[in-house]
């Protein structure tokens, strides 16, 4: 255990140096989010009324920063899964290492890569026009959020990387999972605009809770409860997927 | 350096490991001394590698107990892997990473700091003529190449006990020869070696002592010399002209023969009782027999016919088996 935090980060700096030789993935967290922003920001955003906020780009900004940061485990389960199919599983394990250094240096990588593409999605923002609208201390509590949030994505996508046999299923899946998740949700549309059923799984979605309390967070948007329960879900997905990804990799490794 | 003393270095009692159905595993014994390459020999899904895994820490046995550098493979785990270093078929180096990079972080995995982990990285380099392709991205490597980098991982701690699952499957002839070089001088420095192989020609060459091993088990164990003279004496191969007439050529030789005949297309093969008038024999009842041959060799026994003599079937790799091998290659 005394090594579990030095092992964690020598394997988090090599997945994170590995990262710039990927050009497919770094595409994938760099380009896409701002294409997806400017996509809705200009085609849909003249179409959806969002009442209580000035302007859609306002609206829709902490949505998709949100939409972006739950697709951001997506390096842990390819990596996760291309390790697996490789050997370097075995290789890992096999050294003096700590055990959950594997998989906890994934998620810290991750925790790096979701900055860069906050940094990314939120400088488009701030070109199109999007501004804050809250204190210094909430503006930080929102990015905290985020960054807790990314980590819990990470646990997620590394079941999902742990459960296949090749990155492309972990692609698949990962993309079948998590784009109705976080487009049934408050991201990209006020919930009250969905049919019902729809709008009943937006309300209890997580990601709903997540997005209006960063609305909260970043532009002072009414919150109930949405802050604190926002945090509470993210330790409470840890709680659950954090596990079972560390028993799926012992399994899966002893193979 | 050395962490057995002269003593057993590998020792393996009765190793069993089932997957499902499956007994990969079933009554498994090993044992190497301090300083010896033990060569595991046996065809795909012969148990090989889920023996380095269970020796390797990798995998728990269901039953049985094996010590390793002295140390339990279940109860002192953790210990052991400060103590062994693995290379697997499959190359398992980062191909994201350079050379350095990849030695590096080996290094610090074992504990190394940053400074040690690359002044030991670029002696490996430097080692396995991979000094100039340090800074490289292992992607751009050859298969060979890549083969020589997870040898060189796996040498990062000075490890007194070395398991080599494979280590030169899929590569052509000369890396192997590369590679067989720098395993005969590890073994020269005291290290220990676990060696699993489908080639005998590699068991021959690198092996002190061979286990051959089928169905989970050892079936035979000794040195290539002990195992040879097993099968018996000298071997008589005929090639009959017409492969129709193979049983025919196997039934005329059966009176010289010191096993049963096996025929296989064309071809008869069989031990011989002595070398002395073989060959002269041979012909003589093949010519009697009426059958035309195409070729007639005597020649002494290889590893190939202890493996044919011992399990009933031949231990080179199934033509599948080789084309996976180089398709990773090629992909690679």
């Amino acid at each position: 255990m005394r090594r579990l935090i030095p092992d964690t980060l020598v394997l988090a700096e090599r997945n994170l140096l590995r990262l710039p030789r990927q050009p497919d993935l770094l595409i994938g967290f760099t380009i896409q989010p701002i294409m997806f922003v400017l996509l809705f920001a200009y085609v849909f955003g003249g179409a959806i009324s969002t009442p209580g906020f000035d302007d859609y780009k306002q609206f829709l900004l902490p949505g998709i920063i949100c939409q972006n940061v739950a697709f951001g485990g997506f390096v842990t389960a390819l990596g996760l899964a291309e390790d697996m199919g490789k050997g370097l599983i075995d290789r890992f394990r096999s050294l003096p290492a700590a055990r959950a250094s594997v998989l906890a240096g994934r998620a810290v990588a991750d925790v790096v890569t979701n900055l860069l593409g906050l940094v990314i999605v939120l400088g488009t923002g701030l070109v199109i026009g999007f501004r804050f609208d809250a204190p210094a201390g909430e503006i930080l509590a929102g990015f905290a959020l985020l960054l807790l949030f990314g980590f819990a994505s990470s646990w997620i996508f590394a079941v999902i990387g742990l459960s296949v046999s090749t990155p492309e299923a972990a692609n698949g899946i990962g993309f079948t999972l998590i784009f109705p998740i976080t487009f049934i949700s408050s991201a990209f549309v006020p919930v009250e605009s969905m049919p019902a059923g729809l709008e009943e799984f937006a309300e209890a979605n997580p990601v709903t809770t997540l997005v209006d309390a960063l609305r909260a967070l970043w532009l002072g948007a009414p919150a109930g409860n949405d802050v604190w329960l926002a945090f509470v879900w993210c330790v409470v997905l840890i709680a659950i997927f954090a596990p079972i990804a560390v028993a799926k990799y012992r399994r899966a490794a002893s193979r | 350096m050395n962490g057995a003393g002269g003593g057993p270095a590998i020792e393996a009692e009765g190793l069993v490991k089932a997957f499902g159905e499956v007994r990969a595993l079933d009554g498994l014994d090993l044992h190497a001394d301090a300083g010896t390459v033990l060569g595991v020999l046996g065809p795909n899904g012969a148990g090989k590698t889920t023996a380095v895994r269970v020796l390797t820490t990798l995998l728990r046995p269901d039953r049985g107990r094996a010590r390793v550098a002295g140390l339990d493979v279940v109860a002192d785990a953790a210990a052991l892997r400060e103590r062994i270093g693995l290379a697997g078929q499959y190359a398992a180096v980062d191909e994201n990473l350079t050379g350095i990079e990849n030695l590096v972080m080996v290094g610090r995995l074992y504990g190394m700091r940053r400074k040690a982990a690359r002044a030991r990285a670029d002696e490996l380099l430097e080692r396995f003529g991979l000094a100039d392709a340090g800074r490289r991205i292992v992607k751009t490597y050859s298969g060979g190449m890549r083969r020589r980098l997870d040898l060189a991982a796996a040498l990062v701690a000075r490890p007194p006990v070395l398991f080599l699952d494979e280590p030169t499957t899929g590569l052509d002839p000369r890396s192997r020869l590369d590679l067989w070089e720098a395993i005969e001088d590890l073994v020269a420095d005291g290290t220990t070696v676990l060696l699993t192989t489908q080639y005998l020609d590699e068991a021959d060459r690198l092996a002190h002592r061979i286990a051959v091993v089928d169905h989970g088990r050892v079936i035979a164990e000794g040195t290539a010399d002990e195992l040879k003279s097993r099968v018996g004496g000298e071997r008589l191969e005929v090639e009959v002209a017409d492969a129709t007439c193979a049983a025919a050529a196997a039934e005329a030789l059966a009176p010289m023969a010191a096993d049963e005949p096996v025929t296989e297309g064309a071809h008869v093969r069989m031990a011989v009782r002595g070398r002395d008038g073989a060959i002269v024999e041979a012909v003589r009842r093949l010519d009697a027999a009426g059958l035309d041959v195409r070729d007639l060799v005597v020649r002494r026994p290889t590893l190939d016919d202890v493996f044919l003599a011992l399990t009933g079937h031949a231990a080179e790799p199934q033509g599948g088996d080789r084309d996976d091998a180089e398709r990773e290659e090629v992909a690679a």
